[in-house]
């Protein structure tokens, strides 16, 4: 990685700390600069820093940090805490109907991994529950999007719907969900068509394709390398949707990945999975904790604490 | 210098918000530009430089100030882009070659659409290579385009090898004797280091049957990615010698501001935009524009 990682950071900071043992709250500010960086270098949203670094700070000023004599430990221990807890305590499973089938939605920006995870999904459903799931072909814009999910359905072997492209994606979704029930599919993934947040009208087509098949899930698929834009983009569908869950994908790359700290803080909602890679195995539940410590680089935080 | 004026006058409409030049008026342009994802160096960098000349002409009135500030961006602006030319480079002679190269989903292959489209209503003779053999109906997918286009497609099938598909449109270009070949290549993120060694190949292979080519080797670009598309440059660079960036998906909210701190540090001018997913969506890069559009809402 270019970046230098906080721990690196803050390395220099705990050797000058070191000297005069205990600290003051000017120590605590140029220690939250040192976070401040760290985040924002990590692609982790400006206005989500600012609250960030708030709340670390609050907590670094208390008695907590300035009565400790290992006050550095004390901060990197703080922030790691916080941004742990910010990201969701523990890994959220996929929520499930209590009748089937279960309808899962993936909706998000052009590009994101939609497809792709459609295909993960039902993979890891087959894998870990012997599902029988159905896919539904409701992207009639992308060119070949159909002929994409198709592919990826005959190399798993799993059924996919689809009217061609001179449908309304929701009348493909409505006769889909008749397809499902005839041939009593437990699970249903919905693959739609990548869309802005600020686009109107095609937010409204998902919005009717919610109303219309209530989905037990709605996944907003983000691209783990997205900057500054992340809080907006999640705010965006967020607003118009109930979204119930995020994917991650493209964390196999050299990316930090602070959009997963923007989105988990705009939006509130669980990161379920990540994507590890092109193919269709290459699916993980999440683990806040390991997110916590790609985003501030601290790889060898535990060391660095056993040092301090 | 029109478009230089609109632009002066665009950002004079935007600084004629702040009353007074003090620290907070250096703090809400440095928040701004971060937010743009220009990186957090180039932000103080940038907006440094903008104090300094401020202090240095000791300007106070703010219609003052906003003049010393645009000509300053604009003056970084282009410095770091000095020797750089923003423009698509052709063959002399015989058949011209762009390599289009880039991260999963970046928009490669819609951007191959766009350019042929306009290429061919330059009435140039257009051959497309699907050398993305990997991703499920990535072929389909630009033979869709090649449809809309009116362009003949060479493809091979689904798994094949890719740099075999460039081989035979090479050579399919110079039978035909087509005066351009644009080559969509498969997504992969930069850390791969199998998959990055298969684009060197394909580039060799261009280079055998046309030593000049490619022409232009265009790393695609998502305007929406953060700090980690200054890792895309350098690697794509090292690989395959960049020659430009195609920054895509402009019409979004993402500002694309990396390319600048891209700019600064490898001196690689952005060529294209792309501003939607239809066939016109495709403009040369006006830095004016871009510059301002760093400060919109
Ligand atoms: N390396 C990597 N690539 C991924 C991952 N997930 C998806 N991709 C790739 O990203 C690109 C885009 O994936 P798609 O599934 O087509 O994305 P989409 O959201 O359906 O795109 P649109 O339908 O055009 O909006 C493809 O090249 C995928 O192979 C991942 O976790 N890692
Ligand atoms: N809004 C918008 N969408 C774009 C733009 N360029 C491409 N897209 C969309 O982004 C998605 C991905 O584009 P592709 O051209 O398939 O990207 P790619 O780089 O070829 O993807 P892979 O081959 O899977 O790596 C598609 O849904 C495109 O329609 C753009 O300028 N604006
Ligand atoms: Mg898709
Ligand atoms: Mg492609």
């Amino acid at each position: 990685m270019a970046f230098e990682s906080l721990s690196e950071r803050l390395q220099n900071a705990i050797g000058k700390l070191r000297k005069k043992g205990k600290v003051s709250e000017a120590d605590v500010r140029e220690m939250m600069r040192e976070v401040r960086l760290a985040l924002l270098e990590a692609d982790v949203n400006f206005t989500v820093v600012k609250d960030f670094v708030k709340k670390v700070r609050d907590r670094a000023v208390g008695a907590e940090v300035l009565d400790s004599l290992s006050p550095a430990q004390q901060v990197i221990k703080i922030v790691n805490d916080e941004l742990t807890k910010t990201m969701g305590e523990a890994a959220a499973p996929l929520n499930k109907a209590p009748h089937i089938p279960t309808i899962i939605m993936m909706v998000g920006l052009q590009g994101a991994g939609k497809t792709t995870t459609a295909g993960k999904l039902a993979n890891y459903l087959m894998k870990t529950q012997k599902a029988r799931p159905l896919m539904i072909a409701a992207d009639v814009y992308r060119p070949a999007a159909v002929d994409q999910l198709k592919t990826i359905g005959q190399q798993l072997d799993v059924p996919v719907f689809d009217m061609g492209t001179d449908h309304d994606p929701v009348d493909i979704v409505k006769q889909g969900m008749v397809q499902a029930d005839l041939q009593k599919n437990d699970y249903v993934i919905i693959d739609t068509a990548g869309r802005l947040q600020i686009d109107d009208k095609l937010m409204t087509e998902l919005a009717n394709i919610e109303n219309e098949v209530h989905p037990t899930e709605i996944l907003l698929t983000v691209d783990a390398m997205t900057g500054q834009a992340a809080t907006e983009v999640a705010e965006g569908f967020n607003k118009r949707l109930n979204i119930t869950g995020v994917v991650l994908t493209k964390l196999d790359g050299d990316t930090r990945g602070g959009a997963a700290l923007s989105i988990r803080e705009v939006t509130g909602k669980p990161i379920k999975f990540t994507g590890q890679g092109e193919k269709l195995d290459q699916l993980d539940v999440f683990y806040p904790d390991r997110m916590a410590n790609r985003i501030l680089g601290m790889g060898d935080m535990l060391s660095l604490i056993e040092k301090a | 210098k029109k478009s230089r004026q609109t632009f002066g006058e665009k950002i004079n409409a935007l600084f004629a918000n702040f009353r007074t030049v003090d620290e907070a008026f250096f703090d809400d342009l440095e928040e701004m530009l971060i937010e743009s994802d220009v990186g957090y160096e180039t932000a103080l960098k940038i907006s440094d430089a903008l104090r300094e000349e401020v202090k240095l002409k000791n300007v106070k009135r703010t219609d003052e100030v906003s003049q010393v500030i645009v000509q300053k961006l604009v003056d970084i602006y282009g410095e770091a882009g000095e020797k750089e030319d923003n423009t698509l480079h052709y063959a002399e002679e015989g058949p011209t070659v762009f390599l289009f190269v880039g991260v999963n989903g970046a928009g490669k292959t819609t951007t191959v659409g766009k350019l042929a489209h306009r290429l061919q209503s330059q009435g140039k003779k257009v051959l497309l290579a699907a050398a993305d053999t990997f991703r499920a109906g990535a072929i389909e997918q630009l033979q869709e385009w090649g449809k809309r286009d009116q362009v003949p497609v060479i493809a091979s099938a689904a798994g094949s090898d890719p740099a075999s598909v460039v081989y035979d449109a090479v050579e399919a270009t110079i039978a035909q004797q087509a005066d351009v070949l644009l080559v969509d290549t498969a997504g992969r993120l930069q850390n791969k280091v199998n998959l990055m060694k298969e684009l060197e190949k394909i580039k060799r292979v261009i280079q055998k049957e046309l030593p000049n080519a490619p022409q232009e080797v265009l790393l695609v670009l998502d305007a929406t990615t953060g700090q980690n598309a200054l890792s895309q440059a350098k690697q794509f660079n090292e690989t395959t010698q960049v020659s430009g960036i195609v920054l895509t998906k402009l019409d979004g909210t993402a500002k694309g501001g990396i390319v600048l701190a891209i700019r600064n540090e490898l001196h690689i001018p952005v060529k294209l935009v792309g501003l939607g997913e239809q066939m016109d969506d495709l403009q040369d890069f006006k830095p004016d524009e871009f510059v301002y559009g760093l400060f919109k809402g």
